[in-house]
This record gives C-alpha cells, structure tokens and sequence, in this order.
C-alpha cells in the first residue's frame, strides 16, 4: 500500500489519473464498486470495541457464518474479552461437540469443548468443505478482516496516513455482505452456482450466496435486526478475532507516543544549549 | 583512529591497568567521544546513526521472535499468529519487527540519496561507499528472506517470483535456483533455509557495518560543502555536538516508526500475507515489498528480446545491473567539485532521479500493461542515464558555482544570512 504513497509523491496528478484510465480500458478492475467506509468505534488513536456490538457479531457469526466458516485461531477462552464471564464462556464452549483422543482403547471420542479448546470446523477437512462447496471451500474467518483490502488508489492512501485509516477489512465486509442487491449490469454473464456482487475483491461474483437477511437473528439489546446491521456487527466481530490487541495496542501507542514528544523535546533544548555556545 | 593522537587519558588507576592490556575504552573514547566531526553536518547526515539503531532494534525484537517461531511450512504461519495473540507482548515483537524492516530500508534510501547528493562516494571514500553499498545488498537479502518467514500468499509468491529469477542465466542459473530453493519449488527446504540464512546475515551486516564505520573514521565525514576539514575550527567533537543532533533526529524518526507501529501496523504490508501461503492459488497481482518496487519496475520494463538475450534474462540484468551501478558511482561521477549544493547543474538531474526511483517505485505496484510498462521503460532509462551519462558528462561540462575556502569560511557566510557581500575569493 505504501507503493502508492511512493508514486504519490513523485508524480503529478495527470499522469497518474491518465494511466489509471488506460488500465480500467484494458481489464474490468475487481472490486467493481469500492466499499463505502463505515463508521467504527475501534478505529482512530482512541478506538476500542464495543463490546455489546461484538458479542451481536458473535451471536451472527455463530447462528449464521459458522455453518460454513472455521474461526481456527480463536479459542473459547478470548471470548472473555467480548465481556462474557468465566462462567459464561465455559457455557459456550460446552454447547460444542470437540473430537478428543485417542483414549485408553485407542478411539477418538467427542466431548462438550472447554474454555481452552478453538472453535471447531463445521468440515472435518478442506476436501470436505470443497466439496460440499462447489469447489470453492469457504475461507476460515479468524484473520479474514485483515486478509482483504481494496485499494483504496491515489491520492487517498496518502491521506490515509494522516487520519490513521485502517479499516479497509471491516468495512470490505460489511460492503460485501449488503452488495448483494444490485442487478447485474447488461451483457455481464454471471456463472452458474455463483452470486452477483460487485463489492467482492476478485471477479464479479462470488460462490456465497447472500447468507444473511432481516429478522434472521434475534437481538435482545434491541439492536435493529436488519442485514445492515448484522453485517455491521459482524464486521466488527471479526476485525476483534483477527487483531485481539488492538485495544493494548492503540493505548500502548498512545503512551509511547507521548513520551516520544517529551523526551524530544528535551532532547531538542538540550541539543540547543549545546550547539549555542559554537555560534 | 582518523590519523591524529589519542588523546584518551585514563583517570583512575583501573583505568590504567586495562588501558594498558586492551585499549577498548581509548577506542571508544577516540571513536565517538573526541572523534572531530565537521561543523556543518545537517539532518541529512543523521541517517548513519538512525541505521545503526534500527539494525540493533532488529536484531533484539528478531533473537525474540525467533524464540517463538517454528521455520516449517506446516506451523509457520500458526506459528506467527500465536505470536500475534498469544506470545506477552508479542504483537508489539512483531509489529515492530515488519514495520522495523521498512523504516531500515526509509533510513537507508535516505542515507544512499544524501551520499549521492553531497558525493560522499568521491576520492578518498571509494571503499567507504563500497561497503555501503554492500551493507545495502545483504539488507535485501535479509529482508527477502524474512518476508518468506510469516508463509503468507505474498511470502510463498514472492519467493517464487524472486528466485525464479536466477533460473534466467545461462548455464548455471538452474543450478543457482536449485540451491537457493533446496528443491525445484519454494518449499519446507526453502523455508528452512530462510529461517537460517535469514538469522545469519543481520551478523554479516553488523560486521561490514564496522568496517563501513571504520573507513568512516580513516577518511572523516563529507559534508555538504563537500570540502575537507582543513583546519581545527572545521570540527566539533563527536560528543557532546554530533551525539545530541544524532540523538535528537533519532527521537523523530521512532516518533514516525511508532506512528506506523501502534496505529497502522499493516499499512505498509499486502493483506495476501494474511492468508495461509496456498501452492494452489496464485494471487491476481504478485508485487515485493515496497522497498523492492523500483527494481521490480525495472525488471519488468524489459518486455523485448535483445539479441540473443531473451526479455526475462534482460530484466534480471537490468535489474541487477541497476544495483551494481551504484558500485562503480565512484567512477562515473567525473566533477571534480563534490557537493551538489555548488553544482547548478547536476542538483537538477540529482532530484530528477529522486523523482525517477519513486515514479519507478510506483510502478512497480502496477501490474505491468499498457502505458506504465512504456513509463517503467522511460524510467529506466533515466535511472541508467543518470550513472552513464549525466554523471560522466555533466562532471567534465557544468561550471561549478565558487565553492568557500573552508568549512569554517562557508559556516560564518551562512552565520551572516544575506548580509554577505560576497568577495572575490580564489577558486577551489
């Protein structure tokens, strides 16, 4: 991404806009819609979760995403940062069945999962989920926030630096699973068995099909149950499973970067003072 | 060191017991406490120090991550998100050790770009901008090597597309990607060997890096006047006058590295490497990392046959070729006068590469079709003009502007700002 913040500052305008017109004539450019950036309480130097809004994107993520998609690197146990008790992570955990073994007599057995046992997989292994996919096995959701990105093109990335965007995951998500509605336009042939969507990263249309819609999942915050919201929270949700410290992080910086300032500046006077006496 | 006595006197009696076995605290004393260094040094010249500091930050965090990193292409990738979630602190370790690798390649462009503006490569530093310039080839091999470690899509790709690129010279060029692959794919062999030679050569670095500091010292440092210390008032001590600026400039440049490191850690990354590396699957673009975007533009400006040189050997000559211009710089370069700042001339080609390497650098992103593969091929070829002809030419033709009669002279005329009523001094 910091290429272009490369060419940005090398290149005049012109060029550059001339050059991204003769690349859209050459090949169709996926996305073909660039997602709309979300408002998120994690993003900035101060964001943190909202933790209310994770736990209805876990609540979405296990009713509805899980029948297809893994969440491999979460454990039970870091559920405790969505605000979940001790004691409610253990009921969690126990609702899943977890293959455990071989015991004494050589056989695997399944038992109820404990806090430190990973989510399962809803497929006992890729080939299974291939096929039970069309050949396209849905892609394990535990750093899928941060695993897509569109590019967000020239002159924006530069002024991405400056107001610390970094959301492109979460808000790739959201816009992919509300860009389901929109007509395909004319002469654009849509493959069998899969979905229209002209926010998905890499062709026209994707193998998913729109897997979520109003009403699907009970809230009892009173949260609006509509697909836009769902997505929302279940963005969120899984920006948390694929950075668990981004809390620790941004605080730490935060810490860090004021001392930078402080200690600087004393270096600088004291720099001064010594530097003063030669001129 | 740099030819004048020691003027290290121990104070106590231990000091004089030890000073007369290993005289290692002379050598620090002489090296970076009374080591005279110009007056005029700017901000520019900060970069030797801030290299110096990243290469240490990158050895600790890396002997760190090592300790929690398995080099096989089963665990490799879990292995790296352990450390990201599990490890104490270990987010921290590895945010600002991928973020540390390009905040080393920044201070090293600029250092490189300051070298050639002020001609610090010039007689009597030749080998000084030597080892530089080696310095700078192990850093990419380094930081090759550990962007295949995390075993993410751009880590297997990029290790695909890059040592495919020895299969292109003739006769042995199989043979060399073989070896450097341990197979005939990137695979558990590869990874293996990256993780080793990866852990080697930040050594191999710091070594050279003595060496480099150590011709450094024989010669003295340039500055941007370009001319040599010539008497006493041309030189402060290293400490407490270069130390504080150093330390100073440091202090900004971890404010920046830490700007990236706590609030966009993965700015500076491609979200393919956070997917599992997929022998299967090729990404829609292969691209390096930024710090290789140039040379991976030049690479692929050479869509066309020369002789009896195909278009991927061409590439990987060219792109090779543009690295080893920068050893014979030295040799190129013609004026007589170092510093740019007295060269009218030669400052415009000079910022005209500056904007040459970075409209390469972006480039490099682009997939390589239509109007940016004619762009990389203007590109390249002011990069090669630049060190073949301007350099050559424009030294024996450009009339320098009056150069001062010392450093002292050029500081005191600065001092004056505007006020100098410039009197006819005899040229260099």
């Amino acid at each position: 991404m910091f290429l272009h913040a490369l060419g940005a500052l090398g290149l005049g305008l012109a060029l550059a806009t001339s050059a991204g017109a003769q690349e859209e004539e050459a090949t169709p450019h996926y996305p073909l819609h660039h997602p709309e950036p979300q408002e998120w309480s994690f993003a900035g130097p101060f964001g943190t979760y909202d933790k209310g809004q994770l736990q209805r994107g876990f609540k979405v993520y296990r009713e509805v995403c899980s029948a297809c998609h893994s969440l491999d690197m979460v454990a039970f146990r870091n559920l405790e940062a969505l605000g979940y008790s001790d004691e409610q992570v253990r009921a969690i955990a126990a609702e899943y069945q977890i293959q455990d073994g071989p015991n004494e007599a050589g056989d695997m057995f399944e038992r109820p999962g404990t806090p430190s046992d990973y989510f399962p997989s809803p497929f006992a292994n890729p080939e299974q989920a291939a096929a039970s996919n069309n050949g396209a096995p849905p892609p394990d959701l535990s750093l899928i926030a941060k695993a897509r990105g569109v590019e967000r093109g020239f002159p924006t990335f530069i002024f991405d630096i400056f107001t610390q965007y970094a959301e492109g995951g979460p808000d790739y998500i959201h816009a992919l699973l509300t860009g389901y509605d929109e007509a395909p336009p004319e002469g654009l042939q849509v493959p069998e068995g899969t979905y229209y969507n002209p926010y998905f990263i890499s062709g026209p249309a994707l193998a998913m099909p729109p897997p979520i819609s109003d009403g699907q999942v009970t809230y009892d915050d009173g949260a609006p149950e509509t697909v836009d919201q769902y997505s929302r929270d279940v963005s969120a949700f899984l920006m948390w499973a694929a950075e668990p410290h981004l809390e620790a992080r941004k605080q730490t910086g935060f810490t860090v970067v004021i001392f930078l300032l402080l200690f600087g500046g004393l270096v600088y006077l004291t720099k001064r003072k010594i530097w003063a006496e030669l001129h | 060191m740099s030819g004048g006595h020691s003027t290290y006197t121990p104070k106590t009696g231990f000091g004089r017991w030890i000073d007369a076995r290993l005289p290692l605290p002379r050598l620090i004393y002489d090296s970076f406490v009374a080591y005279p260094v110009p007056r005029n040094l700017n901000y520019a010249y900060t970069f030797g120090g801030i290299l110096s500091l990243m290469l240490a930050a990158q050895i600790l965090t890396g002997v760190v991550l090592a300790m929690h990193y398995a080099a096989n292409t089963e665990l490799a990738f879990g292995s790296v998100e352990k450390i990201m979630r599990d490890v104490n602190s270990g987010w921290l370790l590895r945010y600002l050790h991928a973020n540390g690798a390009s905040f080393f390649f920044v201070a090293v462009y600029v250092h490189i770009f300051r070298g050639l503006y002020y001609g610090s490569y010039k007689a009597p530093r030749e080998l000084l901008w030597i080892l530089g310039c080696i310095i700078y080839l192990l850093m990419m091999a380094t930081a090759f090597m550990g962007y295949v470690l995390p075993w993410g899509q751009m880590s297997f790709w990029g290790a695909t597309v890059i040592t495919g690129f020895f299969s292109a010279i003739p006769l042995v060029g199989d043979w060399i990607q073989q070896l450097l692959l341990g197979g005939f794919a990137v695979e558990n062999p590869t990874l293996n060997r990256f993780f080793s030679l990866h852990y080697l050569l930040p050594f191999m670095i710091a070594g050279v890096v003595i060496l480099h500091i150590w011709a450094l010292h024989v010669t003295g440092q340039t500055n941007p006047t370009g001319i040599e210390v010539k008497q006493k008032t041309d030189t402060v001590a290293f400490t407490p006058y270069a130390t504080i600026k150093d330390g100073f400039a440091m202090v900004v440049f971890l404010f920046v590295f830490a700007y990236f490191v706590f609030y966009m850690p993965n700015y500076l990354g491609h979200p393919d490497n956070y997917i599992e590396a997929d022998p299967l699957k090729t990404p829609a673009h292969i691209v390096p990392e930024w710090y290789f975007l140039p040379f991976y533009a030049m690479l692929r400006a050479i869509t066309f046959n020369i002789g009896p040189i195909d278009s991927k050997l061409g590439g990987v000559l060219v792109m090779f070729g543009s690295i080893a211009l920068l050893f014979l710089t030295p040799w190129l370069d013609t004026s007589k006068v170092r510093s740019a700042a007295y060269r009218p001339w030669y400052k415009i080609f000079f910022w005209l590469f500056v904007a040459d390497a970075i409209l390469l650098g972006w480039l490099g992103s682009r997939p390589a079709e239509g109007l940016y593969v004619a762009m990389a091929q203007i590109g390249t070829l002011y990069y090669y003009a630049f060190f073949l002809v301007v350099m050559p030419v424009l030294g024996l033709i450009e009339t320098p502007r009056r150069l001062p009669n010392s450093i002292t002279e050029a500081v005191l005329e600065k001092n004056k700002a505007g006020s100098l009523a410039a009197q006819p001094v005899s040229q260099r």
